[in-house]
């Protein structure tokens, strides 16, 4: 897997600028933040809270829209998409995994992985194949039946990276992965996300707070304070980790 | 996203708030039932009043009278002063047959004779007798007949009245005006037996010239009644009254009077129209035809029965251009008309404003379920759906509450107003008075219903359909 840059490039942030207003102040939560990640490239973006790392992610995912700058993803660039064309953008492109999971609680898991395949318009017997070959890539083909609320943290979130995975996005987003999960759980979770990243070469983007995680799993560690961009490392440690 | 993926996600949305949807329908339902029981009253007792009118015959009948003298209904339309006043002879019977829309012109009839069963030698009833058309077979009072129509326009047989028949059979009487129905076992011995109707016919006399009036006639207004009294009296045609009798079959019985409304006064004995003309009765009021001189044989009335009642208007005008008095209900049905669409509009409104109530709950369950689901949108969006799926999904929860509301309404609608209509009925009885149904639900009050529901809670839901699409994902997946 490269490290420094992949013949094709799956993301590019170019000077994105995402103020708020809160009140009279404004906030600038993502202030000129220029990225690049290769295809099939595992990025961690770092950052203390308010660090603006999470507004980038939503930016990147298309739930957000910056006030300046372009974002590249696959080749369009979104800030010049309608919503409907974002939303086609999110059906297709990516998939997305949260801390608090966010399972709709009155679904099954087969329920909740269909859900994004529904918006997709894909034909139901492929729903089903599709869904299945999901759940049984994260371990959950006998749980598929369950509501989250019968499920354990780790299971969930498990059921959140198959939903994820529905659609076959380019890019995977995770945004604090394992914020809610126990140390061991949060391993297997992240050994999930790693397996995703190398067999299916999905581009991973991740935001945690946690550095040693970031350095076990991630190719390169993007670092950002007050909205901007504070540094990038390529990570050494992971070629450890990955012949672990 | 796909219809079905739409009907079954709104679906399991429903149904996830099982109680509250539940509710919010039942209110709608409520909404529409208040709406359909409102105005089926409306319609029913619309219905009821022309049904009471339709029975007199009148609704597509106009009574044609001579404007040379005062005979029939003292109502009657006089004719456009500026047309020449014309005799009602055969001629005019031919000119109003030809008219657009008329169906048939028959003389109104009505004579006097002594009836009995030919089996009761000593009962003698004097009685009014009149005619029925073959188009009376069409009217309301043959229903429930007992027995049958005419077998033809000239055959010999009569249909009498329920309490006539009571007579006939020297049963006490009921008290005057209600509609008696015979028992099976009174009507069985009367119907197909016969009686002997006694009466007078008219036969002209020897000293009646007619040349002599015809020469007499241009030179005088036959208009001007009064002073023309003694020349009258000189020139009166004179008849011989010859007593007749006649044997006739009774073939039906009828409750209620058959085109009463065309009649004055009660008539409880009915021949065939063709057979009661070939026998030349003397008829109650033929003095007035006595006393005027004329040359040809006049009607006292007209009765012109028009196909559609909506040409009535029309077929009155034009005889009245022809220089006859005319008189139909017309005039009177309008005022009925408007009455019930004022009705029917008061109690549709006070209807509506219990659907405006419900279609508020519409919009504040769906207001709730958005402020319940904020996340869940937030989800829906951040895995790709666009704003018009999610609004399409209020849409459809709101359509289908709507719907749903609406049978439940209509059901309901029907079920009260059935309910209503039979303790009322019920009360009815008790005051002796027949039981009408005054509660009509017809398929269309239905079809609105159910559209008028679905429509208002589409409107109730467009307001929360467009704010659950336009919620931002970001916010609403950091909801908790």
């Amino acid at each position: 897997m490269a490290t420094n840059g992949t013949e094709f490039e799956s993301v590019r942030t170019v000077s994105v600028v995402r103020h708020y207003k809160l009140g009279r102040s404004t906030i600038p939560a993502v202030d000129g933040v220029s990225l690049a990640a290769g295809r099939g490239e595992f990025i961690a973006l770092l950052g203390a809270s308010g660090s603006g790392k999470s507004t980038l992610l939503n930016l990147i995912a298309g739930l957000d829209r910056p006030d300046s700058g372009a974002i590249v993803v696959e080749g369009s660039d979104l800030a010049t998409m309608n919503s409907e064309q974002l939303a086609q953008y999110r059906r297709h492109t990516v998939g997305m995994v949260f801390q608090s999971f966010n399972l709709v609680p009155t679904m099954t898991l087969y329920e909740n992985v269909e859900l994004p395949m529904r918006f997709a318009e894909v034909k139901r017997r492929e729903r089903r194949a599709r869904a299945e070959e999901a759940l049984a890539r994260v371990g959950l083909s006998d749980r598929m039946k369950h509501r989250p609320s019968e499920m354990s943290g780790g299971e969930q979130q498990r059921a959140a990276l198959a939903r994820a995975l529905a659609n076959r996005p380019k890019l995977l987003l995770a945004d604090e992965p394992t914020g809610n999960l126990d140390s061991k759980t949060g391993t297997e979770i992240m050994d999930l996300i790693r397996e995703l990243n190398r067999t299916l070469e999905m581009t991973v983007i991740m935001v945690t707070h946690e550095r040693s995680l970031a350095e076990r799993y991630a190719n390169r560690l993007v670092f950002l304070g007050d909205g901007k961009l504070l540094g990038e490392s390529v990570n050494e440690l992971e070629k450890i980790g990955a012949t672990r | 996203m796909r219809a079905y993926d739409l009907v079954e996600l709104a679906g399991r949305n429903l149904r996830e708030a099982g109680l509250r949807n539940s509710l919010t329908t039942l209110g709608i339902g409520v909404g529409v039932a208040s709406l359909v029981a409102m105005l089926s009253l409306g319609i029913g007792l619309q219905k009821l009043a022309t049904r009471q009118l339709g029975r007199s015959g009148l609704f597509d009948t106009v009574v044609v009278t001579s404007r040379q003298d005062s005979r029939g209904p003292r109502f009657a339309q006089a004719a456009p002063v500026t047309s020449q006043p014309k005799p009602l002879d055969d001629a005019a019977r031919h000119s109003f047959e030809q008219m657009a829309n008329v169906v048939e012109v028959y003389p109104n009839f009505s004579a006097v004779g002594d009836v009995r069963l030919e089996t009761d030698k000593t009962g003698n009833h004097f009685t009014v007798v009149g005619t029925l058309p073959q188009s009376a077979r069409n009217s309301e009072s043959f229903d429930d007949v007992q027995g049958t129509f005419f077998s033809g326009p000239d055959a010999q047989e009569a249909i009498i009245l329920g309490d006539f028949g009571r007579d006939l059979l020297n049963l006490p009487r009921e008290p005057r005006g209600t509609d008696v129905k015979l028992t099976p076992d009174q009507a069985s011995q009367l119907l197909g037996k016969y009686i002997v109707l006694k009466y007078h016919k008219r036969e002209a006399g020897d000293s009646a010239p007619l040349e002599g009036k015809t020469i007499k006639k241009g030179q005088r207004d036959p208009d001007d009644v009064d002073s023309a009294d003694d020349k009258e009296a000189e020139d009166a045609q004179s008849f011989n009254l010859v007593p007749k009798q006649l044997r006739l079959k009774i073939v039906g019985i009828v409750s209620s009077e058959p085109n009463r409304g065309l009649r004055q006064g009660r008539t409880p004995l009915f021949l065939p129209l063709a057979l009661a003309e070939s026998l030349d009765m003397v008829q109650a009021g033929e003095l007035w035809s006595t006393l005027r001189p004329s040359d040809t044989k006049t009607y006292m009335a007209l009765i012109v029965r028009v196909g559609r009642s909506k040409a009535v208007a029309q077929v009155e005008e034009d005889i009245r251009k022809q220089g006859f008095s005319t008189f139909s209900i017309l005039d009177a049905s309008k005022g009925i008309t408007r009455f019930f669409t004022f009705l029917d509009l008061f109690l549709g409104i006070f209807g509506s404003l219990a659907l405006a109530v419900a279609s508020l709950g519409i919009v504040n369950t769906l207001v709730m379920a958005i402020l319940e689901r904020r996340r869940e949108i937030g989800i829906m969006k951040a895995l790709g759906a666009s704003d018009g799926d999610v609004k399409r999904i209020f849409f459809f929860e709101a359509g289908t509450m709507g719907i749903m509301g609406g049978v439940l309404g209509a059901g309901l609608g029907w079920t009260i107003g059935r309910v209503i209509n039979f303790a009322t009925n019920i009360y009815l009885q008790r005051q002796d008075i027949r039981p009408e149904n005054f509660w009509v639900v017809p398929a269309w009050l239905v079809g609105a219903a159910l559209g008028f529901s679905v429509v208002v809670s589409l409107g109730a839901g467009l307001y929360p359909a467009s704010r659950a699409a336009r919620l931002d994902p970001v916010q609403a997946l950091r909801h908790d």
